[in-house]
């Protein structure tokens, strides 16, 4: 159930949510999902994990194969046709979501597709949209003792436009130290394709956006994908540089009880 | 005198040569930072002239409009201008490519009997390779922008739109002033210095000799303007009124998309170029001209109207939005990619953000692997976009071009790329196969750790390393643990 917000629970109806933990996540960062599950459950949301879920497809689209990615895309409306929302630890994805399923859809030729993904694109957020404009909370009642700095990642900055939401939420973190990341808007060279396609051009950015991540001081880099984390991290760890990368989920849902 | 792009290697090729030039990157950050700045100051200064802090955005809106609506009326807007120009006493020609208007302009100068030409600095000419086919026609053409004549005697190529020798720096261009300006002209002062001011005067009595000298002008518009005929060229030098001024003969190449309806439509155009280009509320220099005023400036003037591939371009539904570009350059300035590889890593004239797309738009896809590089040239992040005072989707562009390289390249051997994508895409369409997969994912990442130097895993691995292997997927715990609610026999969470 979702309390307050612009879809409260009515008698008739409860508000249905759905986590799209991504596949990234999925295969590989299985805790930042169990992260959102802690999280949206200490706030009183019984978050649903449809397991017929996949990938938004993100992956062939940019990489222009889009007849591929049609089946995936019929997939995805497949598996969240029921719910109110879907809520998913990734600008990328959300991005991905609200604005490639249409240029997918349209390529289908299927304008039942195209239908169902107008149903679905709107209703998925990122988890920091679900936060604040859904659950309306800028403090989610966590504790987590370190300096971190911010990476607003390029789809959750520009195509979504999720602005400072992720920092309010962590400004409300008790024990936390936000520091400012000079040049935090400008990419960090990951890009999907782009980091194997042109990968001295991925890593001269990637290195670039680590220096000045070290530079902070922080002991802690978060972000909202753990895509451009597995890329940062990825260059961070090979530099053996001290700062550890976490996404913004598994900050948000670490209290005093839990670990962090 | 200046090379082109020809047979340039494709984009991931290029750009490695330019990221290991640390003077360039140097430059390209000092000067891309600079500029975007200088941007950012004034936008914010136009917000700041009303109460809702939008005007920048109205003024965006309004400049996208006004080229939408000249490109959904190209035909009757080129018809008018034609008429118009030469209602003024101009010559129209039209040029479906390149031969045809390089062809044009050389006859324009046999029939003066010139062997020079004096040219204001126009992206289109470099596009045509102008510079190249009048030589060949023993036509010698001198840049007389600044950038542009350090590129010329420096005998190599332009790496930005605005700031065409942002990858040379005051001591390169001291040197070359010294060692070429004698073999075309005025020689350099012997005791020249790098001294900026210097460096500017010594342009300045170079190029005012040939200035003077000159019988004919070549100049590309920044705009033209249908309902009265009239060309504009903006600039900061000077140089360009020089040119449209003193020489008896002028000839322009113009893309067709560079028509604007009516000077009212001409207002949002003018404010936003500047601001987006230099960074400067106004341009130092806006000439214009209507064909030709009797007694006062060239008295022969042509137009030459060019395709190029633009009605190609014009036809690709996505796509179509890149001819509203205004050649600002904003893109190239914020763009991360750009700011590390520099221009000429995309093997054209129109390089960065506008170029990767711009460049298959106007030649097409499937036949050039440079080419068919250029819209995987990005990360995607969307800065152009944000910047672009025409509101160019570029990113979705990029995605629309990259679907139309796959595209047109099906068929025959499927690439080891297209066989993986579409392995991802049955893994990714079904959940079931796709548990199955990940069942393997700490298999494979523990294998790449042993094996970096695996074909496809060599360019991640050179500087970065893999994550840790996964010990159970989130489909799994889920499973397992009824999504948490069951207690888990392991004691914790991954
Ligand atoms: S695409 Fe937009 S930002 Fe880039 S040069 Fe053209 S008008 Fe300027």
């Amino acid at each position: 159930m979702v309390p307050g917000g612009r879809a409260a629970n009515t008698k008739e109806h409860v508000v249905r949510v759905a986590l799209m933990v991504t596949c990234i996540n999925d295969a590989l960062y299985a805790r930042t999902g169990q992260a959102v599950v802690t999280l949206l459950r200490r706030l009183g949301v019984d978050v649903a994990f449809p397991e017929r879920q996949t990938c938004c497809a993100q992956p062939m689209v940019n990489t222009g194969y889009l007849t591929a990615a049609v089946p995936v895309v019929r997939n995805y409306v497949d598996t969240f046709a029921d719910y109110d929302y879907v809520v998913t630890p990734s600008g990328s994805c959300a991005g991905s979501v609200r604005h490639q399923h249409d240029l997918v859809a349209r390529r289908s030729g299927d304008p039942g597709l195209r239908r169902a993904v107008a149903e679905t694109s709107p209703r998925t957020l990122e988890l920091s949209e679900f936060l604040v404009d859904v659950l309306g909370v800028t403090d989610v009642g966590a504790y987590y003792p370190h300096t971190v700095t911010y990476h607003p990642t390029c789809h959750s900055l520009r195509m979504l436009g999720v602005g400072d939401r992720p920092r309010m939420l962590l400004e409300n973190v008790r024990g936390l130290t936000l520091l400012d990341l000079p040049g935090a808007e400008e990419c960090c060279g990951f890009g999907g394709t782009f980091a194997v396609k042109n990968a001295d051009t991925s890593i001269a950015m990637g290195v670039d956006k680590a220096r000045r991540v070290c530079d902070t001081g922080a002991e802690v880099l978060v972000a909202g994908d753990n895509s451009c984390l597995t890329h940062l991290g990825g260059v961070l760890t090979r530099q053996r540089a001290a700062v550890r990368t976490v996404h913004l989920a598994e900050i948000l849902a670490s209290t005093e009880e839990g670990r962090s | 005198m200046t090379g082109t792009f020809v047979g340039m290697p494709k984009f991931p090729v290029a750009a490695r040569e330019a990221l290991g030039d640390a003077q360039l990157r140097h430059n390209l950050a000092h000067a891309t930072g600079t500029i975007r700045g200088k941007r950012l100051r004034l936008i914010d200064e136009v917000n700041a002239s009303t109460p809702e802090g939008t005007a920048w955005e109205e003024l965006r809106l309004a400049g996208a409009a006004v080229k939408e609506r000249a490109l959904l009326s190209l035909g009757d807007q080129l018809e008018q201008l034609e008429a118009n120009l030469v209602a003024n006493g101009a010559t129209v020609h039209w040029a479906r490519d390149a031969a045809e208007a390089n062809a044009i302009v050389a006859r324009v100068a046999k029939a003066h009997d010139v062997d020079e030409v004096v040219k204001v600095k126009s992206m289109v000419t470099q596009e045509i390779d102008l510079n190249e086919a009048l030589e060949a026609e023993g036509i010698a053409a001198w840049e007389t922008d600044l950038a542009e004549l350090i590129v010329q005697l420096g005998g190599d190529l332009p790496s930005h739109i605005l700031v065409p020798a942002i990858h040379r720096n005051r001591a390169e261009i001291r040197d070359i002033f010294l060692r070429r300006m004698g073999e075309t002209g005025r020689p350099a002062p012997a005791d020249l210095t790098d001294d900026p001011a210097i460096l500017a005067g010594a342009a300045r009595e170079h190029l005012r000799e040939k200035f003077l000298r000159a019988r004919m002008a070549v100049s590309g518009a920044n705009f033209a303007i249908a309902d009265t005929g009239t060309l504009v060229v903006v600039e900061s030098e000077g140089n360009g009124r020089m040119c449209l001024t003193l020489p008896d003969v002028l000839v322009s190449v113009v893309g067709i998309e560079k028509v604007v309806p009516t000077w009212t439509e001409l207002d949002p155009l003018l404010r936003l170029l500047p601001r987006s280009s230099t960074g400067e509320r106004m341009n130092p220099y806006t000439s214009t001209w209507t064909g030709v005023t009797p007694g006062d400036g060239p008295q022969e003037v042509h137009v030459v109207l060019l395709d190029n591939g633009r009605t190609r371009a014009l036809a690709d539904e996505t796509g179509r939005q890149a001819l509203r570009c205004i050649r600002c350059s904003a893109c190239l300035n914020v763009c991360p990619v750009y700011e590390r590889t520099g221009g000429h890593a995309y093997g054209s004239v129109y390089p960065g953000p506008i170029g990767a797309i711009l460049n298959p738009l106007l030649k097409g896809v499937g036949h050039d692997e440079q080419v068919d590089s250029l819209p995987y040239a990005s990360s995607l992040c969307g800065a152009c976009f944000e910047a672009c005072p025409v509101r160019i989707d570029i990113p979705s562009v990029l995605v629309d071009q990259r679907a139309q390289v796959v595209d047109a390249r099906r068929g025959g051997r499927p690439s080891g790329e297209e066989l993986a994508m579409r392995a991802g895409a049955a893994a990714l369409s079904d959940a079931r196969r796709l548990a199955l997969g990940e069942r393997f994912a700490g298999v494979g990442i523990r294998l790449a750790r042993r094996l970096p130097g695996l074909p496809g895993l060599r360019g991640w691995t050179s500087a970065r390393d893999l994550p840790d292997p996964p010990t159970e997927s989130f489909r799994a715990w889920w499973k397992r643990t009824d999504g948490g609610r069951r207690p888990d026999p392991t004691g914790e969470q991954r």
